[in-house]
């Protein structure tokens, strides 16, 4: 088993609006190992992109967060002081966020948003920083790339921009990488190549990756292990093809039911569908949150429910 | 402090600057209103042997028991200057902004509502009138018309309308393209119709805002020009030319030039203030 | 970008013609410019000669077409009043208003993009209040009692600046604080709003996962984008000295052209007041044609059109 690059235990976010203290996230733990890439899936709503935020430390105002454990290669993060963790940010762990167009600087050029982090964190000569610049447009697959350099964001395509902010993520070669739904933004046709990209680099620049979707199409392409999230919490987790074959987690189980699977899913089939709404997390909220709409659901589900585990796959159902 | 708490305060703490600014302002236009009643001289009245008595609170000793804000060097009593002075500031803050604003939304709204060649002229205008120098224009076309009241409203009335002309002309812009105008486009309603009964009533906001910062203006603007000597002329009590006169004995007596320079200090800063609280009431995400 | 900038050039001349036009017919607004340059004493025959005398008797626009022409060759007339023409007047005097508009300028800018960035980034504290407060004061003081009172305080109880006459720089000192002042709240503002919204922007939020700095997000990211309308805005300010210096010059006596036109102005010294008005609203044209083209070419949007 490979080094572990990230251990997050019982993180929560708490949101102050106008009606109360929204808990947006309510004790998440996740595993990412180096060479592995973990997927989040949940709907909108659930929680898995404020989780990343977390992480890096990146809340918006009026979010506060807490953990038992949150460490990045063995160190907590949670006692890191503010200067350790902006040195840690974009150096060892690194972020990238769902819409390109926004999230490159339109005044400055490729160049210069690529290489001031390699020359922050590295402190590196001008040369050094621009050759690996180049090395890395070439490698996320830009053509012309020492030509790039010199361009402005707003005339590359939405596809080259999501491989700029890919390659820019990876200048200091970061230990985890947080990928926040790097292709929803992007077209379908050029989806699928930013996915094989990012799986390319991930085994080998042997880093962990941390992918944030709510398409199970794109967990089945490139995870080797998922977590489901729903409400806030890890309703089940474990290796990609033992979660999807065998899910436990009536939730779980209902979005398989969800998405037609080739080979599985007879032609003609009804779609499943998932009755009910998502709770509202504003206030005290105990026991699992998906008894609402499940159809399993028993009074002992009003209580905490505890995890199991089965081999490395768990989940948090009484069932 | 919990999200919704602070939330409430926010607001309520904007919503006193509006009442304190309203207060301010409504107390100012009674005693301008009021003024013969409340006046305890005659603002033109020289008493020649009380000349640049001080208010008591400066130098009680000198002091006259009877002219509470002292005189000036003509004895004149200054509380009642002052308060016939708050006369001329709004009357010609609120004038100007009447002509100004009627100037300014009939191009504005035109513009907007036309779009096209009206667009393209009213812009013209505006980007001219931009350049050109309010003040120095102003103190020409006075010095040749003669400095007056009515010459001060109508020459700042007709430069001070660009405001008006390009927050109208993009509100209009805005609901213009809305499907209730469409609507009653298409049952033939006639264009002065349509702008009065669905175009002006939901401009109205963003108008009265403007309003207000333009009286501000047009009251600050006149108080220089006749500080200059070339806006409303002696022996009228303007605050402006108040500050003139006490100019040259700033030395030694200071209040002379505090007194009334105050005075339209706190006036322009209620009118802001009001005018800052309408658009925060009306725009609440507008102050972020 | 070629084809932007020449449609604004175009747009200047056609402002520039209207706003000559205007300077023209300003001082003709009462009707019978003879009469008033004669005074309100003069006789008929005395009008007449002065009529005669400055060809006030052609048409307006004969008038009109060979003042523009004769002014666009540098001929601005005579003074009533000097024994200089009305060009050399202005040429001497030119210098003194454009360092005074320059440091009030520079004084805005000093205060208000720091107050207006250090708001934002604390935005609804005590010191955003602050800096709002000390903003709408700003707004609401008459600028010659600004000045008045800048004199009282720094000029002579603490003795500390000279307060009036043009003899060195130390004289530009409260002027260019009187003049800056005035123009600090609204950049502010704007400043403010300007970043408020940048600092929500998604590349904000990348360059902070980047792990720079805080001082480098601030400017090289933040400040970068959020100051094209400060600027634009700036260059309107800066137009806008040029007219408020008349008010700030005649306090302080400071020779500038804000000075010589109050003065003009008061003794109905016609063709200078003209000259003025023509020189500083072509100014003001010019210069807004300048800033839009600035501010076209540092987006690069635009620049690579």
């Amino acid at each position: 088993m490979s080094e572990i690059a990230l251990e997050l235990r019982g993180l929560t976010v708490d949101i102050l609006t106008d009606g109360g203290v929204l808990h947006a996230v309510r004790g998440v733990s996740l595993t990412a190992r180096r060479g592995e890439t973990l997927c989040v899936v949940g709907e909108s709503g659930c929680g898995k992109s404020l989780t990343t935020l977390a992480v890096m430390g990146l809340l918006p105002e009026g979010a506060r967060r807490g953990a038992e454990c949150m460490e990045l290669a063995g160190e907590n993060l949670l006692t890191a002081s503010p200067s350790r963790l902006r040195a840690l940010r974009g150096d060892r762990m690194a972020m990238i966020f769902q819409d390109p167009m926004t999230c490159l600087n339109p005044s400055l050029t490729i160049g210069d948003q690529m290489t001031e982090t390699f020359l922050h964190h590295r402190k590196g000569r001008a040369r050094a920083a621009l050759d690996r610049a180049v090395a890395l447009l070439e490698r996320v697959g830009i053509a012309g790339a020492a030509g790039r350099l010199g361009q402005y964001p707003h005339q590359l395509s939405g596809g080259l921009r999501q491989r700029v902010v890919i390659a820019m993520a990876l200048m200091c070669e970061p230990d985890v990488l947080l990928a926040d739904e790097p292709t929803t933004a992007l077209d379908a046709t050029v989806q699928l190549g930013i996915l094989q990209l990012l799986a390319a680099l991930q085994r080998e620049m042997h880093m962990a990756l941390v992918l944030v979707t709510h398409d199970l199409g794109i967990v089945a392409r490139i995870a080797d292990r998922v977590a489901v999230m729903y409400a806030g919490e890890v309703v089940e987790e474990g290796e990609v093809r033992a979660v999807f074959d065998a899910p436990r987690h009536p939730y779980t189980r209902g979005l398989m039911n969800c998405i037609p699977q080739p080979g599985i899913t007879a032609p003609g089939t009804r779609l499943g569908t998932i009755p009910g709404l998502v709770p509202y997390l504003v206030g005290d909220v105990a026991g699992c949150a998906f008894r609402g709409r499940c159809p399993h659901a028993m009074p002992a589900c009003a209580s905490p429910v505890p995890v199991r585990e089965d081999a490395g796959h768990a989940w948090r159902c009484l069932l | 402090m919990s999200g919704a708490q602070a939330v409430r305060r926010a607001r309520w703490r904007g919503n006193v600057g509006l009442i304190i600014a309203a207060l301010v302002l409504g107390i100012i236009v009674l005693m301008a209103v009021a003024a013969p009643l409340i006046a305890p001289y005659d603002p033109y009245e020289q008493i020649l042997d009380d000349r640049m008595l001080p208010p008591a609170f400066v130098d009680a000793e000198r002091a006259s028991p009877t002219h509470l804000l002292g005189t000036d060097n003509l004895g004149r009593d200054y509380l009642s200057r002052l308060i016939y002075g708050a006369r001329i500031s709004l009357l010609i803050g609120f004038f100007t902004m009447l002509v100004s604003g009627v100037i300014g939304t009939v191009l504005g709204v035109a513009a907007g509502f036309f779009g096209g060649r009206t667009d393209m002229v009213v812009s013209f205008l505006v980007t001219t009138r931009l350049s050109l120098p309010v003040v120095m224009v102003a103190l020409a076309v006075v010095a040749v018309l003669g400095g007056s009241l009515q010459v001060v409203v109508l020459v700042l009335g007709l430069l001070l309308w660009d405001r008006f002309a390009v927050v109208m002309r993009s509100a209009t812009m805005q609901v213009r393209g809305r499907d209730y105008v469409t609507a009653a486009r298409a049952i033939g309603c006639s264009v002065p119709r349509i702008l009065w009964s669905e175009v002006l009533p939901n401009v109205v906001s963003g108008l009265v805002v403007i309003a207000s910062y333009e009286m501000a203006q047009a009251i600050l603007l006149e108080a220089a020009l006749s500080f200059l000597g070339l806006g409303v002329q002696p022996p009228l009590p303007s605050w402006g030319l108040m500050v003139s006169e006490a100019k040259e004995f700033m030395l030694f007596e200071p209040w002379m030039i505090m007194l009334p320079g105050a005075a339209i200090c706190v006036l322009v800063l209620a009118i802001n203030l009001l005018g800052d609280g309408i658009r925060d009431l009306t725009a609440p995400e507008g102050r972020r | 970008m070629l084809g932007f900038a020449l449609r604004r050039l175009a747009l200047a001349l056609a402002v520039g013609l209207a706003v000559s036009a205007i300077a023209f017919l300003l001082l003709r607004v009462s009707g019978d410019l003879a009469a008033t340059l004669a005074g309100e004493e003069a006789t008929a025959a005395e009008i007449e000669r002065i009529r005669g005398l400055y060809g006030l008797d052609r048409p307006v626009i004969v008038q009109y077409g060979e003042w523009l022409l004769r002014s666009l060759r540098g001929d601005l007339g005579r003074s009533l009043f000097y024994p200089e023409s009305v060009a050399k007047l202005i040429l001497d005097r030119l210098p003194n208003t454009a360092t005074l508009a320059t440091l009030g300028l520079a004084v805005a800018l000093l205060l208000s993009i720091p107050l207006g960035v250090v708001a934002a980034l604390f935005r609804n504290t005590w010191i955003d209040r602050l800096a709002l407060a000390m903003a709408v004061l700003g707004q609401a003081m008459p600028s010659f009692w600004f000045a008045l009172l800048l004199i009282f305080f720094f000029g002579i109880t603490l003795g500390w600046l000279p307060v009036s006459g043009t003899d060195g720089l130390a004289n530009f000192v409260l002027p260019a604080l009187a003049l800056g002042w005035f123009s600090t709240p609204v950049l502010m503002r704007l400043t403010r709003a300007g970043m408020v919204e940048v600092l929500a922007a998604d590349y904000i939020r990348t360059a902070h996962a980047k792990g720079l700095p805080v001082r480098t997000v601030l400017v090289k990211h933040a400040l970068r984008n959020a100051v094209a309308p400060v600027v634009a805005l700036a260059s309107v300010q800066f137009g806008n000295m040029l007219s408020g210096s008349v008010v700030i010059e005649t306090v302080f006596a400071l020779q500038g052209i804000g000075y010589l036109a109050w003065e003009s102005i008061s003794r109905r010294d016609f063709p200078v007041v003209q000259g003025i008005l023509l020189v500083v609203a072509l100014f003001y044209v010019v210069l807004t044609l300048v800033a839009d083209l600035l501010n076209a070419w540092l987006d690069p949007r635009i620049r690579s059109s």
